[in-house]
């Protein structure tokens, strides 16, 4: 491989402490030693209080951290103010959450193109049709114009996810992204993101505690009690 | 389903418009609460405008706005005062009699070319008798150059019987003083002064508003009054008209150190009506000025609630990639546009009420009891207000938002 293109994602001594100062002083990450390259499909695991969520809106750079480098694509995040940060999470990062999170008065594909418009101010035909491609890739080309309550749990899903993809993100974060749905729906989802992965080569984090879906990512990365206590490729017999 | 049309709106005013729209009974209910803000402000600022104009018309109708007489005669000291000297004396102050301006055509002419002034009117003013068969009034004798008269106070709009004009021998008299005298258009009757006499025929008979006024004026032309009271070729007051009543203070105090005359603008002579006109719109800016705070206030508690309602959606918003600048923007734009629908309804509001007021609140004559009209300036500036106030009021609570913590505010 290429030895001089910096990995996507890297953190080196991650701290995050909250109350500094204070009596109620608390450290959740003690130390993160983490690097993601391009095109992996990984899923964080850990028990609740592990320090998951933490990580995940440090690394959605929607918190900063108390201590330690953080790199994306070799570039530090660390000295950026907040519209700096703003502007390379447009650039980066792509957001899947658990409960979808969609604009309810918004319809699907005003939802999908929101990204967009924040960026540019309005939503050009390009966007417009890149955004109907990726609802009709995630099967919902007929529900393009319901509005997020008039749709199923699984469908809501699918379109945050097409949400995430619109600004053609290197990393899509997905927090807990079938958590919320039942295993038909949440089999058909985690089945979408492997196969947008498969397509177009966008890395993947996944923060997940089923097991099942642990084992269908390509490495699995274990958060105990804030610090990194297992991180290992996933060893599949079957093809 | 066909695709709609997506108009290149920028992201704040699109976001801001669906959570309005979203949130339709909040809306609904601080568009409606700064409509009758607005409408309560428009209309008020309609009624006393009306009234103070009318009360205006009334009494400058019949009046000059600026008048210029001879300085009054004082008793001069038989030697100059010596500092440091305490003079005891008890001095019986003059009789003022007639007197003529001095140099007065010069006066008009300089008068004439400044800006503002709209008409100049030189005139002999004496009081004189009236007299016809056995009955006699005291009057004041008017002699005027009609034609600038006329521009002064607008004698023709108060003509109520005859002609409007003025030749040698002729007179236009108040309608009190004709019918005190049973005079009709066409009748002589004598006026007398001290020294002299002369017989005049009625022309015309005005209304000048004030009872007094109508029983006792007397229009002659200018030349009638000279010989009258002895001033031949003289003039004992000027009249200004000026294009902007307010003015009338300002130029009679510039006139006063130019001019070897004494000047009094309308302020001076109705100080009364001008300290009360004053006091209301004092109380009309103060009560604008309260609902203006209310409104604001309504908008603002509305906003925050919306606020700490739309957390959540701030956050995804924040992840979404909007700047802190363009959530507050989302939360101005929700103000700006309340303040502007507000505005809109609120001064259809307030011209309702106008008409209302116009159809229904008459005089003991049927009429409306004065014009109250909402000219478009006041309208502009009202509604303008409105959506300031909306900025205004939107400006905490989107601050408020900008600042919110996204990773919290997804969280919630």
């Amino acid at each position: 491989m290429n030895a001089v293109t910096p990995p996507l994602l890297s953190l080196r001594g991650l701290r995050k402490t909250y109350n500094a100062g204070r009596p109620n002083e608390v450290e959740v990450l003690h130390g993160i030693e983490l690097t993601l390259g391009q095109g992996e499909f990984a899923a964080l695991i850990g028990p609740s209080g592990s320090g998951k969520s933490t990580l995940l809106n440090i690394l959605g750079l929607l918190e900063r951290p108390s201590d330690g480098a953080h790199e994306i694509s070799g570039q530090s995040v660390r000295a950026l103010d907040d519209d700096g940060l703003t502007a390379m999470r447009r650039r980066t990062l792509g957001f899947v959450f658990q409960f979808h999170h969609l604009l309810p008065a918004f319809s699907a594909l005003e939802n999908v193109t929101l990204p967009a418009l924040a960026r540019d101010g309005h939503v050009s035909i390009a966007v417009r049709e890149r955004a109907k491609s990726l609802l009709e890739g995630v099967g919902l080309a007929a529900a393009m114009q319901r509005k997020p309550p008039e749709l199923s749990g699984g469908m809501q899903q699918r379109v945050a996810i097409a949400r995430a993809l619109v600004l053609q993100p290197a990393l899509v974060l997905a927090d807990e992204p079938t958590g919320n749905l039942d295993t038909a729906s949440s089999d058909e989802v985690f089945a979408l993101l492997r196969r947008i992965h498969g397509e177009d080569g966008t890395s993947f984090l996944v923060v997940t505690h089923d097991p099942r879906l642990a084992a269908r990512c390509d490495r699995v990365i274990e958060l105990v009690d804030g610090r990194i206590a297992r991180d290992a490729p996933v060893l599949r017999g079957e093809g | 389903m066909t695709a709609r049309r997506w108009p290149p709106l920028g992201f704040e005013s699109r976001v801001a418009l669906r959570f309005l729209l979203e949130g339709r009974f909040q809306s609904l209910l601080i568009v409606v609460g700064v409509a009758a803000g607005v409408a309560v402000v428009a209309y008020i600022t309609a009624l006393i405008g009306g009234l103070q104009r009318n009360t205006l018309e009334k009494t400058l109708g019949a009046q000059a706005h600026v008048v210029l007489t001879p300085l009054e005669e004082v008793v001069a000291a038989a030697r100059p005062r010596i500092d440091g000297e305490t003079v005891v004396a008890d001095t019986q102050a003059r009789a003022q009699r007639l007197r003529t301006l001095a140099n007065w055509p010069a006066v008009v002419a300089v008068l004439e070319q400044r800006p503002g002034v709209v008409a100049v009117s030189p005139m002999v003013a004496g009081a004189a008798l009236a007299q016809r068969g056995e009955a006699t009034r005291s009057v004041s004798v008017a002699g005027v150059e009609l034609e600038r008269f006329d521009r002064v106070i607008n004698l023709g709009s108060k003509l109520v019987d005859g002609t409007l004009r003025l030749a040698p021998g002729e007179a236009i008299a108040g309608v009190t003083l004709a019918s005190d005298l049973g005079l009709r258009v066409g009748d002589r009757f004598t006026i007398s002064t001290g020294t002299r006499q002369e017989s005049l025929r009625i022309v015309g008979l005005v209304d000048l508003g004030v009872a007094e006024q109508n029983r006792r004026s007397v229009y002659v032309p200018l030349r009638s009054a000279q010989s009258l009271f002895d001033l031949a070729g003289g003039a004992t007051r000027i009249d200004l008209s000026l294009a902007d009543v307010w003015q009338a203070r300002a130029l009679a105090a510039e006139l006063a150190r130019e001019l070897p005359a004494k000047v009094e603008s309308w302020q001076d002579t109705n100080a009364q009506l001008v300290s009360a006109l004053n006091a209301q719109s004092v109380s009309t800016t103060i009560i604008r000025g309260v609902v203006m705070v209310v409104v604001v206030l309504g908008i603002a508690s509305v906003l925050v609630v919306s606020v700490v309602q739309k957390q959540r959606e701030i956050g995804i918003l924040r992840a979404m990639g909007a700047t802190r600048a363009q959530v507050m923007g989302v939360f101005l734009v929700q103000g700006a546009l309340v303040g502007l629908l507000g505005a809109l309804v609120g001064v259809l509001m307030a011209a309702g009420m106008i008409e209302l007021f116009t159809r229904f609140v008459k005089g003991s004559d049927g009429l409306p009891l004065f014009a109250i009209t909402l000219p478009p300036r006041v309208a502009l500036q009202v509604a303008l207000l409105a959506w300031g106030a909306g900025v205004l009021a939107a400006l905490a609570p989107a601050r408020r938002a900008a600042r919110m913590d996204p990773a919290q505010a997804i969280r919630l």
